[in-house]
């Protein structure tokens, strides 16, 4: 990846409110009130990148997703896709484009029709798009998609149902049905998040394997930061729709300078009892993304905090290239365990 | 307020055959200890817990076995026996906690049901003032107690649910998966009340889950199950630094760790793990296995002893079968 080349996939000031009027007389009285899940995001995905969406339950991380790739339409801001502004393309020209983006959602127990045979599963979007030339051009390709997935011998599995396989097979399967239209963008959300600690790095693994395969750009949305830091190039980290903080993974997880970051990454828990954390416990939840307060959304849990975080909002500002934050008093960044292999690495340079 | 359970054997007894949950599982829990039980899906590890609390879902039944609380076994008690015993001494924090609660009852009149029942001579007054107590002890506002759970965020509901398992001053608390659905910042404060419960009441802790990060920063042991099974017992440190069992050697390294630079390679263990109404004669880990040799698919190994306070249950450990590329301690991965 490099910043000569153009973004695959970029949004501005994009926006999804959702509407939450009570009924009938919140509306005559005109107190339109919204719940505003995506507020103002603003990211630019390179090819064959994969972009990490991170932070808590409602901040607002899966509409993004669901934004970038045209999912739902939004309220304000717009997506451009290889060039094309996703809002005022043709409806042919969109589906067109469709096929050039693709999901992996988080259940592979109920993103399967259970009705549709492994066969007809990864087929249906080569059908759905008119891709396969001939019957036996799309039996090429699925066995292809199969053989990608490591699902082998695709024969075996060709003719098998969903009840028949495991989490982890099944969510190979909806990989194989995401890359079988040759994709150059994937919004893959939380892929991993159901399925057991055993299966999970195999599945991250596949999605690195076929990342530089098949050069796919990825957005990865989940709330797993330490599957971010191992799997990602840059991330963004949101908090009730705004993003707080964005970089590259060593920028933003390795040297996190907003408050609500460094809460974030201190509050992971740590795989190595040797490794003992200065732990942060940050109090309180997330507030309520409806009727959002001024100033920073932050503020109310940051301990930091002060009058100018309570009137005006900070907006994302570069800290040094690449890395940019939205905070009015960013801190000193937060480095992370001291990791004897990294200073190994380090004393080998010098 | 030791537990000990021996050899226990629980089975699901279904029309197409007996689901062999938990088998000959044997371990101990000292007093004062907080312990983490961790596996898959499906290992066994709640089936455990429901177990020892007397309290398996149907079709499930102790098939034989012994559960000792402090010298008695309380796999024999009667069903009245084991009500008294049961929330006076040893008490669970179930899982999701956001549908455990009772939606159309006060919170305060869901954890005053339980102190009632269990001890006739309280008032209700007197539980009201003890849930208020009890709600300052997991850092609630005592003025909630008359609230209802939808009035409660996530991590306020599973404190709720702390608080309930806490009513009748239990020793001997079992969590089960306590922060599953729970976002890290919230995860990351319950975890420090329940360190907290350790240290200042003396509860002992039963901690289930499946994720290790977790218990690594909770607990002080850990049991590794495996399909019914456990595969090693140790110390937290031990058991990170030096597992012995091929099975907790790819657990530990396929976990990804926010401290390591992004260049590291996560290790994955191939299959998934057996159906356990036709479960894999001898280790039940063999068909998994990189080491697996013949021995392996017809004897199951015994937990043995490795290092002090250290059992694992595999032949290359005990020393029946050898392979140059198997080593205690981490795993290697290329």
């Amino acid at each position: 990846m490099s910043k000569s080349q153009e973004p695959i996939v970029s949004c501005r000031g994009l926006k999804k409110w959702f509407s939450v009027s009570a009924g009938f007389f919140a509306q005559l009285v005109g107190g339109e009130t919204y719940l505003k899940a995506v507020d103002g995001v603003d990211i630019d995905v390179y090819p064959e990148e994969l972009y990490c969406l991170a932070g808590e339950s409602g901040c607002g991380k899966t509409t993004t997703g669901k934004l970038l790739v045209g999912l739902i339409k939004p309220t304000e801001g717009e997506v451009i896709f290889g060039g094309e502004n996703l809002d005022k393309v043709s409806r042919r020209r969109l589906r067109q484009l469709r096929a050039k983006m693709q999901t992996i959602f988080q259940d592979p127990y109920s993103s399967l029709n259970p009705r549709l045979s492994l066969y007809d599963t990864i087929a249906e979007p080569l059908r759905l798009n008119k891709i396969a030339q001939d019957g036996a051009d799309e039996e090429e390709r699925v066995v292809r998609a199969l053989e990608a997935v490591q699902l082998v011998p695709a024969s075996d599995f060709t003719f098998r149902y969903p009840h028949e396989l495991s989490g982890g097979q099944r969510q190979r399967v909806a990989i194989a049905r995401a890359i079988v239209v040759n994709p150059e963008f994937i919004v893959a959300d939380e892929p991993v998040s159901m399925l057991d600690v055993s299966i999970r790095s195999e599945i991250l693994n596949l999605l690195e394997k076929i990342r530089r395969e098949f050069h796919i750009a990825y957005v990865y949305v989940t709330h797993d930061l330490s599957v971010a830091s191992y799997i990602g190039d840059r991330i963004a980290i949101m908090y009730l729709g705004k993003i707080m903080e964005k970089g590259t993974i060593k920028q933003v997880i390795h040297g996190s300078v907003h408050p609500y970051s460094q809460a974030l990454i201190s509050a992971v828990p740590s795989p190595d009892p040797t490794i003992s954390r200065k732990r942060k416990v940050l109090p309180g939840e997330p507030g309520s993304p409806i009727n959002t307060p001024p100033g920073c959304l932050f503020a109310p849990r940051c301990e930091f905090a002060q009058e100018q975080c309570r009137r005006d909002e900070p907006l994302l500002e570069e800290l040094e290239p690449g890395h940019w934050v939205a905070c009015w008093f960013p801190r000193a960044p937060l480095r992370l365990g001291f990791d004897p292999a990294d200073a190994l690495k380090e004393k080998a340079k010098a | 307020m030791s537990l000990k359970v021996e050899n226990l054997v629980v089975y699901y007894c279904m029309r197409r055959g007996d689901c062999r949950a938990v088998e000959d599982v044997t371990f101990e829990i000292e007093s004062g200890d907080s312990v983490g039980l961790v596996g898959e899906s499906g290992c066994g590890k709640s089936t455990v817990a429901f177990a020892i609390l007397r309290m398996l879902p149907e079709p499930g039944e102790i098939m034989s076995g012994h559960i000792y609380f402090d010298g008695q076994d309380i796999a024999r008690l009667s069903v009245e026996e084991m009500r008294s015993f049961r929330w006076t001494k040893i008490a669970m924090v179930f899982q999701g906690a956001m549908n455990a609660l009772n939606p159309i009852l006060r919170v305060s009149d869901q954890v005053s049901e339980a102190m009632l029942k269990h001890n006739e001579a309280l008032t209700k007054e007197e539980a009201k003032e003890k849930t208020r107590e009890l709600f300052k002890l997991v850092g609630m506002d005592p003025e909630r107690i008359d609230h209802y759970p939808f009035e409660f965020s996530g991590g306020m509901k599973q404190r709720a649910m702390i608080v309930m398992a806490l009513a009748c001053d239990p020793k001997f608390l079992i969590a089960d998966e306590p922060t599953t659905a729970l976002d890290v910042t919230v995860q990351a404060q319950i975890m420090q009340l329940l360190k907290r419960l350790v240290k200042e009441l003396g509860i002992t802790l039963m901690l289930i889950t499946h994720d290790l990060s977790v218990v690594a920063e909770t607990c002080n042991n850990v049991i590794i199950m495996y399909a019914g099974k456990i595969v090693e017992t140790g110390s937290v440190l031990e058991i990170f630094q030096k597992p012995w069992h091929p099975y907790a050697q790819g657990l530990i390294a396929s976990i990804p760790s926010i401290e390591k630079s992004s260049d590291q390679t996560l290790a994955s263990i191939p299959g998934s793990p057996p159906n356990l109404l036709d479960p894999p004669l001898g280790c039940r880990f063999h068909p998994r296995c990189i080491y697996a040799q013949d021995l392996c698919q017809v004897e199951d190994p015994p937990l043995l002893e490795v290092s002090r306070k250290h059992n694992a249950a595999c032949h290359l450990a005990s020393g029946r079968i050898k392979d140059d590329k198997w080593s205690p301690g981490k795993m290697e991965v290329e």
